[in-house]
């Protein structure tokens, strides 16, 4: 057994043991409270350059298989748990977890108190934080840590480089990848879409050369307020299609209309987070991943509606606007992993397209 | 939605005495319940016929009615208290079908009186079999294919229809007897009409087989606004086939990936939805192993023990929750009471896992039969937390309190492959243990699974302990192993074993290393959130989070799981002695491992470790809390079985010391003080050896009765009535009497009754005396029992009081203790003394108005009696009479023998309170579901030995006008003395329509009263004809004290009918 330690930027050690990748590495700690879905956690790339604590007690339980992927090539830089399991099972595995993120160059450390660590991290707020194999020289590396600024132009790393479609019959949806988790492809495949995604620099004429029937805003990771040029499109294209951001592209939405996001102290990392729709009343329980949220002071009431928000600590959870076919969701109605009950966004965002195509026909 | 306004007052029904598969999980719900609706300002009625809870305590509820939970009287309660609404979905599957009753009977309507929580047609939807289905149908959601039969061609036709294997389920029979799973049409025959010949309405259940699937089960919540939301996910690590009360089961699910999880929660939150639960609920599914195909198996329409074991795993409190939703409050509107900061309307997370083992009674039951299926045998269960599933097991079988402390059984050692192999593949309650000894032997996971179904995570983690155990064996004090042996939840004691060490020389390196455990909170929030619940488990990891205050601490022990002999009277008597303590300034820090109980309620105690009630986990609370002392008095045999541990290794037990303790339970320094103080005693000796134990009966004469020192509950105590019957009793308990000395006594007849004495050294206050009804020989918890007593003159009173003030001072007891006496010959003869709480402690309390738990609690603290406001000697008798009745599960077990001998049989009680002693009685019998008609018809079989005895009792059933049916022997005894009887044929006698069980079956019997008790072989006439009655729900007796009791009430509701 390989001992590895787990140093955090305020300076403080947590010694485990090493499996996946034999490697050191360096990101953003943060952590999720999801029972279950390490699989699609570790694969989604809005975790990218960042390293995931799991407060589960347990992971690697059933193994790892093609199905569950949410990319192909995880962007995650360590996971972090209290215990891998040594024997997994489930029908639909193909690999274990260990395996997998050695083939994936993904180092993991396990036999650490992560109750501890999210505790800390609750306290302080999202530390960086390295894994590594030995820390005899640990004040370089607490200062490598504190200098680092992990999620820095991240989705320019994790976005397509080139468009690619996800083809399909029926209505045909442009997709903004900002770090798409393929959930999202899932969704609109069951909805009968064609799909084309394009990299997150494509620009208004860009897509509406397309000539498509919708627009959706994927998720992903960073720092919204670096996605200026991702918020002027927005901006024009939202007068032109229905649109409908998830996560990344609900902050942009936001931004692209002229409110202002903020970082949070820790986040919401998980999928027990309670949302209600305002207008219903009615409670989803959602699947979340996000480290920056939308001012509610700054939503300007002209243009956007806030629909929904977190039932403990009151977030923006969602926004429509008020002029166009538009809105967004602050998490994931795709869940993956996580709760289906937000899954009916997915069909409003189809019954807008399918309207305004219906009136563009009747036109 | 705010909470109603228009009603104000809310009957809220409690679940009645404890049987098997409604314990004292609903003293918990209830009493949260009752406390919720307070909180938010309803004034509360509560009934309840089970007097050990603390629901039915005065400051529970404003007003608290102990009567029988049957339509006559919780009617005449409502007429009485005319609440505006009925709260019936938090007192079991009792509590519920009360409501259902009372609805049928019109009063609701004509008095105006809503159903709070889930509606009556939605609970029958969820009930009735043909509705579920049909929902089910109509939601799209799978449920095993079944259908009822009533020959065998159509359960072969149906089996054709759906393939096999299929399961046969007689209607009907106690413990679903008779049935069994075919594989092929000769098996179906064979079983099939079997079935339908045990069933008493020739009807069987034919079931396809998902034997084999993963048992998972989510408790569930919504409100009426149609919120819903999973509280907790549970997987059993038995597949379907074990009910899920038998089954091992582990929180949060182990083997589900989060599709599998995301489609189960899909359909429990569908089925609640449209069954438009307002409250909490239970839904069980099964799931395919192989597939993503899935089957709903039930739907439990209110909180359940399930719920309870939810609640403490995540900290969540259902019960509370589903009150103040049955109030009309939404979810996202009640806080949640664990972080104080988030909402109710929050699905938790764990950071541990969650072990419950169940507790089962063959320990007791030694002849039962120990094969687990579809129907519940456990009495209890505990609950343990880790970090690893490793350590919850670990931990959760060191808190059985039975004969294994670890994986290791030296039963499953000494079995051969074949007889071990059987045991993997029929599951009996000690299947764990056998699976870990396969593993020893070098059986394969796949060997295993194949024998037994269980997941391979599952078998790995006994796998894993295994091979950790062998590492252990290998690596003696090496401080790497230990750590993770530790970590892996070994105890000192395995480790010792395993080390050829003393169990404290293990733990003298382990603290000399620091390796010591820290304890974790349970937040259901991952740590996600600030929480303050005083709520924490062991685990070794680096943080600790229990922090000691400054406050000066006691540690109350609780009593673990319920089982025979130590039921919720003890979580009781825990629960006021924390209230007194808190009371008086102390932090009250409470230690259990029962998740069914109020004492582990986070809410009770200022701090709650739920713990393994061992002398290594105790320490280790105390280490780290060093509390003033530990108080063992409450927590039954449990607690005080530490005390001599504790105090040992430094620990101030406070009340009686240890010593003390001692002498009350050594039999030698006992008899000593009893000659000292020249009280009676019936004649008693010791003895170590088999011929021992034979000279000593011979010199005392028989009748004797024989236990092995250090008993509870009457643990293989037997009356003998000669030698062979003690050889053969030597035989049986071989492995008891290989650990402590056999007492022999002398066998008296007589009266038996007990008290309980608090003593501060000076004054000694017996808040009642209780009568026993049944002579001495039935073990006093089987016993019906009156307070005030009603055959002793004032002489027989003062006798008991000043030999139990002589006792208690001589014993040096300080708090409580509990003495039971004979009256023999018109003497007091000292039977027993327990120098700690007794089960009689909240019957007595309830009657008397004295908390006797707390009035102790407060003289262990330094607090005299006087000081309290109490007087030497016996308080005040009172005006009523209250009757105490036991209550049984028979129905429950197989090859278990009702008759009442010295063993304890009852799981749980009931209380009858009225103006005249008959009154008293009838509802009593009535409580314990012994109502009877006024002219009904009683069976008779009657050992040579009673006839006399029977004889004035069969008069008396004339005289009020009951029909008496008795075999010929007894027939024709009573038939010469002038009695019309009915003869009818003996087992094997008659096959015809007069043939006893024939009668029996037929339901042509009200009452059996069956004596035959010597010969207990499973196949004697007197089992077979109790078993028989039993199967039939036939009220049975086999006390003829109990039947004078009985007819006593049953003439109080009769008039006479004589001739001039």
């Amino acid at each position: 057994m390989m001992e590895r330690y787990l140093v955090l930027e305020d300076g403080s050690v947590y010694a485990g043991e090493g499996f996946g990748a034999d490697r050191s590495t360096l990101g953003e700690v943060v952590f999720t409270t999801g029972m279950t879905g390490y699989q699609e956690a570790i694969t989604d790339q809005s975790y990218a350059n960042q390293i995931l604590v799991f407060t589960n007690p347990l992971i690697g339980n059933y193994g790892v298989n093609l199905d569950d992927y949410e990319s192909l090539e995880p962007q995650i830089k360590g996971v972090i748990c209290h215990q891998v399991a040594r024997r997994p099972s489930n029908w639909r595995m193909q690999d274990t977890l260990p395996n997998f993120l050695d083939q994936q160059d993904v180092p993991g450390i396990q036999g650490i108190d992560t109750r501890e660590l999210v505790r800390k991290l609750r306290q302080h707020g999202t530390l960086r934080g390295a894994i590594v194999d030995d820390v005899a020289d640990l004040a370089s590396l607490v200062k490598k840590l504190r200098a680092a600024h992990p999620t820095a132009n991240i989705i320019s790393q994790v976005s397509t480089k080139s468009p690619y479609p996800n083809p399909g019959t029926k209505r045909n949806i442009v997709v903004i990848d900002f770090g798409i988790k393929h959930s999202i492809l899932r969704e609109l495949a069951e909805r009968e879409c064609n799909v084309i995604v394009l990299p997150y620099t494509a620009t208004a004429q860009q897509v509406l050369n397309l000539k498509p029937d919708g627009v959706l805003l994927s998720n992903g990771p960073g720092d919204p307020e670096e996605m200026g040029a991702a918020a002027q499109m927005v901006a024009e294209v939202e007068k032109h299609l229905p649109l409908f951001g998830i996560c990344m592209g609900h902050q942009i939405f936001a931004l692209a209309n002229g409110a202002q996001t903020y970082r949070m102290k820790f986040g919401h990392r998980g999928f027990n987070h309670p949302v209600r729709n305002i207008a219903t009343g009615e409670i989803a329980f959602t699947s979340q991943n996000h480290g920056y949220a939308v001012d509610p002071a700054s939503v300007d009431s002209d243009k956007l509606l806030v629909t929904h928000v977190e039932v403990n600590d009151g977030t923006v959870e969602g926004l429509r606007h008020k002029q166009y076919p538009a809105f967004s969701v602050q998490f994931h109605p795709d869940a993956a992993p996580g709760p289906h009950d937000a899954d009916s966004l997915f069909d409003d965002f189809i019954s807008m397209v399918d309207q305004q195509r219906s009136e563009r026909t009747n036109a | 939605m705010p909470k109603r306004t228009d009603i104000h007052k809310i009957l809220v029904i409690g679940s009645g005495p404890i049987i098997i598969g409604q314990a004292a999980e609903f003293d918990y719900s209830g009493t949260q319940a009752c406390l919720a609706l307070r909180e938010e300002g309803y004034e509360t009625v509560l009934v309840n016929s089970n007097p050990a809870t603390i629901m039915t305590d005065n400051e529970i509820a404003d007003h608290v009615y102990i009567e029988p939970l049957t339509v006559e009287s919780v009617s005449r309660i409502i007429r009485k208290e005319y609440p505006d609404a009925i709260l019936p979905t938090l007192g079991g599957q009792i509590g519920l079908n009360l409501a259902v009753a009372l609805s049928k009977t019109g009063l609701l309507d004509e008095l105006g009186i809503q159903l709070l929580g889930t509606k009556l047609d939605s609970i029958d939807e969820a009930e009735d079999r043909e509705k579920f289905k049909e929902l089910m149908q109509r939601l799209g959601e799978p449920v095993p294919a079944s259908q009822t039969v009533e020959t065998v061609d159509e359960a072969l036709d149906f089996a054709h229809q759906i393939g096999y294997p299929v399961i046969v389920r007689p209607a009907f029979t106690m413990g679903g007897t008779g049935g069994g799973m075919c594989h092929n049409d000769e098996e179906l025959r064979t079983i099939a009409a079997n079935g339908l010949d045990l069933s008493p309405v020739t009807q069987c259940l034919i079931e396809k087989s998902i034997a084999g699937y993963k048992e998972i089960e989510f408790e569930v919540m919504r409100d009426a606004s149609n919120n819903a939301m999973v509280v907790c996910c549970m997987e059993n690590f038995d597949p379907v086939g074990i009910h899920t009360g038998d089954s091992i089961v582990f929180a949060p699910s182990q083997t589900l990936s989060d599709r599998e999880y995301q489609m189960l929660r899909d359909c429990a939150l569908k089925l609640i939805r449209a069954l438009k639960i307002e409250g909490g609920c239970n839904v069980q599914l099964a799931l395919d192993p192989n597939s993503y195909h899935y089957d709903v198996i039930e739907v439990n329409p209110r909180v359940s023990r399930s719920s309870a074991l939810a609640s403490k795993a995540t900290g969540y409190p259902i019960a509370k929750m589903a009150a103040k939703i049955a109030v009309g409050l939404n979810l996202d509107e009640i806080k949640n009471p664990v972080t104080g900061t988030t909402y109710a309307e929050f699905e938790p997370a764990l950071d541990y896992v969650v072990c419950k083992i169940p507790r089962w009674p063959f320990d007791k039951f030694t002849r039962a039969d120990r094969r687990l299926g579809s129907q519940m045998k456990a009495t209890g269960e505990v609950m343990a937390i880790g970090r690893t599933a490793e350590e919850a097991l670990q931990k959760a079988v060191r808190s059985l309190e039975i004969d294994q402390k670890d994986l290791f059984s030296a039963p499953a050692h000494a079995a051969t492959d074949i007889q071990l192999e059987d045991k993997l593949v029929h599951a009996e309650d000690d299947r764990l243990f056998y699976i870990a000894e396969a593993f020893r032997r070098g059986y394969t996971i796949e060997d295993v699974h194949e024998l037994t179904k269980i997941n391979d995570y599952f078998l790995d983690v006994v796998h894993h302990l295994i091979e950790l155990e062998g590492q252990i064996k290998d690596h003696p004090k090496d401080l790497a192993t230990l750590k993770t042996a530790k970590k892996y939840g070994f105890s000192d004691p395995t480790i010792a074993k395993l080390w050829q060490m003393k169990p404290d020389q293990v733990r003298a390196l382990r603290k000399a290393n620091g390796i010591i455990p820290v304890y974790k909170m349970v937040d259901t929030c991952a740590a996600e959130f600030d929480s303050s619940t005083p709520y924490f488990y062991s685990t070794y990891d680096r943080q600790n989070e229990s922090q000691r205050t400054a406050k000066k601490s006691v540690l109350v022990i609780g009593s673990g799981p319920i089982r025979i002999g130590q039921g919720v009277e003890f979580d009781y008597a825990t629960v006021h002695c924390v209230k007194a303590l808190q009371s008086l300034g102390y932090e009250a820090i409470v230690m259990n491992s029962n998740p069914e109980t109020v004492s582990t309620d986070f809410s009770v105690s200022d701090k709650l470790y739920f713990e393994p009630l061992t002398l290594e986990d105790v320490m280790n609370v105390i280490d780290l809390e060093q509390p003033v002392g530990a108080i063992v008095q409450f927590g039954g045999q449990t607690a005080i079985n530490l005390a001599a541990g504790l105090a040992k290794n430094g620990v101030q037990i406070l009340g009686t010391s240890v010593k003390d303790l001692d002498a009350a339970e050594d039999r030698r320094i006992f008899d000593d003080i009893i000659k000292r103080l020249e009280l009676k005693q019936p004649v008693g000796l010791t003895a170590t050896t088999h011929q021992g134990v034979i000279d000593a009966a011979d010199q005392i004469g028989y009748p004797v009765l024989v236990r092995p020192s250090y008993v509870l509950g009457g643990k293989a105590m037997e009356i003998v009535y000669n030698e062979k019957e003690l050889r053969q009793y030597l035989q049986e308990n071989a492995d008891v009497a290989a650990d402590h000395p056999i007492l022999i006594d002398a066998y008296l007849e007589g009266r038996e009754c007990e008290v309980d004495a608090i003593c501060d050294g000076t004054d000694v206050l017996l808040p009642g005396i209780m009568e026993h009804i049944e002579h001495a020989g039935v073990h006093s918890g089987d016993s019906m029992a009156v307070y005030p007593p009603q055959s002793f003159d004032d002489d027989i009173k003062q006798q008991i009081v000043s030999a139990t003030k002589e006792l208690a001072i001589a014993l040096k007891c300080r708090g409580i203790m509990n003495i039971q006496f004979i009256i023999h010959d018109h003497e007091a003869y000292v039977l027993e003394v327990n120098p700690r709480a007794s089960r009689t402690v909240p019957f007595l309390s309830k009657i008397t108005g004295i908390e006797m738990a707390q009035v102790a609690t407060r003289v262990i603290m330094g607090k005299s009696l006087a000081a309290q406001g109490y007087h030497d000697g016996l308080y005040p008798e009172s005006t009523m009479i209250h009757v105490k009745a036991p209550v049984f599960s028979f129905n429950k077990l197989d090859d278990v023998d009702s008759y009442l001998g010295p063993e304890m049989k009852s799981t749980g009680e009931v209380m009858g309170t009225d103006q005249t002693f008959a009154k008293a009685l009838y509802k009593a019998f009535a409580g314990a579901k012994m109502q009877l008609p006024d002219n009904g018809s009683v069976l008779l079989t009657i050992e040579d030995n009673d006839k006399q005895t029977i004889l004035p009792l069969a008069k008396r059933f004339a005289l009020i006008g009951w029909r008496l049916l008795a075999t010929s022997g007894t027939a024709d005894f009573l038939k010469d003395h002038g009695l019309h009887v009915e003869t009818v044929g003996k087992i094997g006698e008659d096959d015809g329509d007069h043939n006893i069980l024939r009668v029996i079956k037929d339901n042509k019997v009200d009452l059996v009263i069956n004596t035959m008790g010597h010969d207990y072989a499973k196949n004697s006439d007197g089992f077979i004809i109790r078993q028989t009655a039993i199967e039939h729900n036939i009220p049975l007796l086999t006390a003829l004290d109990t039947v004078d009791a009985l007819l006593m009430a049953l003439e109080n509701r009769s008039f006479t009918t004589a001739a001039l």
